[in-house]
């Protein structure tokens, strides 16, 4: 009993160890489309195990920056990103770095629900199994399952797996794309306005599920709902213009931003 | 009526005499202005910036019947004037109705616009402010109905010039930290921070007056413990002036101020043994 006590003490010292490091860190990244520049020098730390938020209006760089985080952008042909970004120190813009390893360190969540035409086992599986993560059926099936309940789906969907993953609601849909997106054992989660597309409820869950997440990944949200930002994150980013423009912990960017801009945004006056 | 009560405040408080505006508005429209000084833009939505305004509005309002009241209760006991006494107790009703109206605006506001940074400090601002208020209308209320009570005793005019100097000292302070709330100006809110110690220190004087007025003669204990009561409440004006204060300096620098406030109110440990 003593022994389990000091053991969860330890744990929970490593994991406290842990929370304050910089996971992410950009530094002067800049990202042009053909002639157009879409990011000015945007350089932040974003911490490992909590939330970090990015609000703007549209057309101000938060998920072109995103994008960047998981090289996403290099599916452009026009795109162009200088600077440099790292993850645990190591270059993500290398050019010996696998950029499908990359992808599957740094998973990703979309606005819409975008399960694959596939049963909703298979809609988890496919991952663990592409990158060889599962040697029997038998671990494959531990992670279907212990992904399912991260993203706090299993209990809804464990008697149907095998049915369409596109048959579900759409909060359902939703948590079953996080679902795929943990079963690579990713470290850091970006998510590109997840709950835009589900209602309040589903949102809910959506919301909680990322206040789950954060204690084992590094979670990145852009958000249009002030709010959503408000709530599920600790620190939130204002980008306008391509600009970051502030960056801080949640609390004060909601009560006492420092910059005039982020104030006029969050409380609605932007002209 | 007006007229009546000018040349009344004219004697006993100079300042208002001066002021020829409708008495129950104190401040100018509050214009929207930034959390660091400069004009801000409006809102996208107009309900929303009328909202606010309309917040505004009804703290000014409120503010300048509170003001209205304490001069009024200063008078009432001074002159001993039971009708005086009357209209305090009654316009204290209507500042009650104001607190709920602004209260019921706040939750409203919160519920339906979901309020963000300097935003949301006005709105947590005007609630703690018309709370306040609220207070300060009761104490002027609890002065005023010392007139009647002290009505047949005799007038110790020294006594009375004390309390009198305190009264006018807190209402100063009122004034200027609803004019600092309505100008969003954190430097001279700072200041009616600060210069409470000085009704304090009037507080302590007056009690010790008081004090000996006592020993002197037993049967001026029932006057001195009225007028006692009195300054206490005055006292007291000046602690939620101060309130307001703070409430003003966080709500346009967005920190609550830091420093140690100077008191020195030191009655509650003052002895009544002499030598």
């Amino acid at each position: 009993m003593l022994n389990v006590q000091t053991s969860e003490i330890e744990n929970r010292a490593v994991k406290l160890g842990t929370t304050d490091g910089t996971k992410v860190h950009a530094k002067d990244v800049n990202v042009y489309y053909g002639d157009k520049r879409a990011l000015f020098d945007v350089t932040v730390n974003i911490p490992d195990r909590s939330v970090t938020a990015f609000i703007g209006p549209s057309g101000c760089g938060k998920s072109t920056f995103l994008r960047c985080i998981n090289r996403m952008n290099d599916t452009i042909p026009i795109c162009r990103v200088t600077g440099k970004i790292t993850i645990d120190n190591e270059d993500i813009y290398d050019p010996s770095l696998d950029v499908v390893q990359l992808r599957a360190r740094v998973g990703m969540v979309f606005q819409k629900p975008n399960p694959f035409p596939k049963s909703i086992y298979e809609n988890v599986a496919y991952g663990p199994r592409i990158h060889g993560l599962a040697g029997t059926k038998a671990e494959l099936d531990h992670i279907v399952q212990t992904s399912l309940e991260k993203a706090a789906l299993w209990k809804e969907v464990k008697d149907r797996l095998n049915d369409p993953g596109t048959g579900l609601s759409g909060g359902q849909q939703q948590r079953l794309c996080i679902a795929r997106a943990v079963a690579v054992g990713p470290e850091v989660i970006l998510m590109d306005e997840p709950c835009s597309a589900l209602d309040p409820i589903a949102t809910a869950k959506v919301e909680e599920l990322i206040d789950e997440l954060k204690q084992n990944f590094c979670i990145i949200i852009v958000t249009h709902s002030m709010q959503q930002a408000a709530r599920v994150s600790q620190r939130t980013a204002f980008f306008h213009l391509g600009i970051l423009v502030e960056e801080g912990a949640t609390n004060d960017i909601f009560t006492n931003p420092t910059d005039k801009r982020t104030q006029d945004y969050i409380t609605g006056r932007f002209g | 009526m007006t007229t009546e009560r000018k040349s009344l405040l004219s004697g006993f408080m100079p300042w208002r005499a001066s002021r020829s505006e409708a008495p129950a508005v104190t401040s100018k429209a509050a214009g929207p202005q930034g959390a660091k000084g400069d004009l801000m833009n409006e809102h996208i939505v107009k309900s929303y910036e009328e909202e606010l305004a309309l917040l505004d509005k009804k703290i000014a309002h409120m503010g300048g019947l509170a003001e209205h009241i304490l001069g009024q209760s200063f008078d009432a006991l001074e002159r001993r004037d039971p009708k005086l006494a009357e209209q305090v107790v009654k316009t204290d009703k209507q500042i009650d109705q104001l607190e709920r109206d602004i209260e019921e605006q706040v939750i409203s506001m919160i519920a339906r616009r979901q309020p963000l940074a300097n935003d949301l400090r006005h709105v947590m601002a005007a609630l703690r402010i018309t709370g306040d208020l609220e207070r300060i209308g009761d104490l002027a209320k609890n002065i005023a109905k010392r007139a009647l009570a002290i009505a047949h005793e005799s007038h110790p005019k020294p006594l009375m010039t004390g309390l009198r100097h305190m009264g006018e000292l807190a209402l100063s302070q009122l004034k200027e930290v609803l004019d600092a709330y309505a100008a969003r100006d954190a430097d001279r809110a700072l200041a009616v921070w600060r210069d409470d110690e000085n009704i304090d220190s009037m507080y302590n004087s007056l009690f010790r007056e008081l004090l000996t007025y006592m020993m002197e003669d037993p049967r001026n204990i029932g006057l001195s413990t009225h007028l006692l009561f009195g300054a206490k409440n005055i006292e007291r004006v000046g602690d939620h002036t101060t309130n307001i204060a703070e409430t003003v300096h966080f709500l346009v620098r967005g920190v609550n101020i830091i420093d140690d406030r100077p008191k020195s109110d030191d009655t509650s440990s003052t002895l009544f043994s002499q030598g």
